[in-house]
């Protein structure tokens, strides 16, 4: 009878491997990923336009194409607030809640396996490899909190850990497994080669936003500002585009860099008043919270700054509210002295 | 065999494909959609979901910034 395995599959070179080994000893494997809304995958590499010579591909997919196994990308964005915002574990250097995530994931694959009536959750954890999720006195807990408990079989380093119930029951070859430990990632590119992979993502230091040091502090001034710790998938996709100033705690400005980032933002000027340069070339802006009226003069001075009238005496911008009415406005651009370092989130 | 429509417009990858897939477990073998979008990544991601599932992608084309794919579901969908 074959086994069957369910794998986490971040898209990164651990995971790709671990699958593989299982292939080699005859099980039957499917992958899932799960999408928390703050997936480095793909979005800002969508948003900017200096990044679409990049080749955009998911790299979940592109795993699973190399491995030949079905892929089911799951959104967990509604479930995963919880996450973010209690974590049991605490967060870790940022607001990265990783262990609480780990042991969330591995509780929903779980779901998954008994539901398609598989028999164990693979992933491609190495003991000591990350600071949080993957410590020798963590990865018990993961397994217990999430009540997978042997049923989780960890192939790159299960010879470091204790038996689960796949190696004891022979469906898998204890003495095939790996015992890789620690943050060298010399042997998995060791084992990739062997296995002919040679064109797998490169580890990019973590693949959740949540782990960004500026990412995190966005988010936390952005619970500060509404007095609250919520967010909504637009938020949280706003946190990872263009410059974020807070000129005053009741509203904050989204002003574009680049050409891809303005064209993102004229999405959402439905959603937010906006203000745009038009005298001279100049990005695009969203004004988030509430503001006074005269405070759209100040926003306009801040927006005009980063156009290219910003030597002028005077830029003209179209302010348009969530309605589509619009005014013009002109202001003298902000001199530089004048941008206060606090109101750069 | 039924034709279907998905509006995947402002959508960032990986959306598209959690919503091409979802709607594909709702169809039947022999259905077909077409899915637009507006995130270019859906060129890429879509055509590798398509061939990991098994499922046929029978168009793909850019439309005034928009990326339109046309698919037809095989098989079991799961």
């Amino acid at each position: 009878m074959q086994r069957k395995a369910v794998a986490l599959i971040s898209g990164g070179l651990d995971s790709l491997l671990a699958v593989r080994v299982m292939q080699d000893q005859g099980i039957y494997v499917e992958g899932i990923n799960f999408f928390t809304g703050f997936c480095v995958e793909g979005h800002t590499h969508a948003i900017r336009k200096k990044d679409q010579k990049k080749p955009k591909r998911n790299n979940a997919l592109w795993c699973a194409e190399q491995l030949g196994i079905k892929l089911h990308i799951i959104d967990i964005v509604e479930e995963y607030k919880d996450i973010v915002f209690n974590p049991k574990y605490g967060y870790g250097a940022n607001l990265n809640p990783c262990l609480d995530c780990k042991i969330f994931m591995v509780k929903k694959a779980k779901e998954w396996m008994e539901t398609h009536d598989f028999d164990f959750i693979i992933t491609g954890e190495v003991v000591g490899q990350r600071p949080k999720s993957q410590r020798k006195d963590t990865m018990p807990v993961v397994q217990k909190d999430s009540g997978i408990e042997d049923r989780l079989l960890r192939p790159l380093c299960a010879k470091n850990l204790p038996q689960t119930l796949p190696e004891r029951e022979s469906w898998v070859n204890r003495e095939k497994l790996y015992d890789f430990s620690g943050r060298s990632r010399k042997p998995q590119m060791a084992l990739a080669k062997q296995f002919g992979f040679e064109d797998y993502a490169q580890p990019a230091g973590g693949c959740c936003f949540l782990t960004d040091a500026q990412y995190s502090v966005k988010l936390q001034d952005l619970w500060k500002a509404r007095g609250d710790k919520q967010y909504e998938m637009d938020d949280i996709m706003l946190l990872k585009v263009g410059r974020h100033i807070r000129p005053a705690p009741e509203y904050k400005l989204i002003i574009s860099r680049e050409e891809g980032e303005g064209k993102f933002l004229q999405g959402y000027r439905k959603q937010y008043p906006s203000l745009k340069t038009t005298s001279h070339p100049g990005p695009l802006c969203l004004i988030d919270g509430d503001f006074a009226e005269e405070q759209i003069e100040q926003a306009a001075r801040i927006v005009a700054r980063y156009s290219q009238g910003k030597n002028a005496d005077a830029v003209e911008l179209e302010y348009r509210d969530t309605e589509g009415n619009t005014r013009q406005v002109k202001v003298a651009p902000l001199p530089p002295h004048e941008l206060k370092k606090e109101w750069v989130v | 065999m039924s034709r279907h429509q998905l509006d995947c417009r402002r959508l960032l990858c990986p959306m598209p494909v959690i919503r091409v897939q979802n709607k594909v477990a709702e169809l039947q073998p022999g259905d077909e959609l077409e899915v637009v979008c507006t995130d270019p990544g859906v060129m890429q991601d879509i055509p590798a979901w398509c061939r990991i599932n098994g499922h046929l992608l029978l168009d793909q084309q850019v439309r005034d910034d928009e990326y339109i794919l046309h698919l037809r579901v095989q098989g079991d969908p799961h």
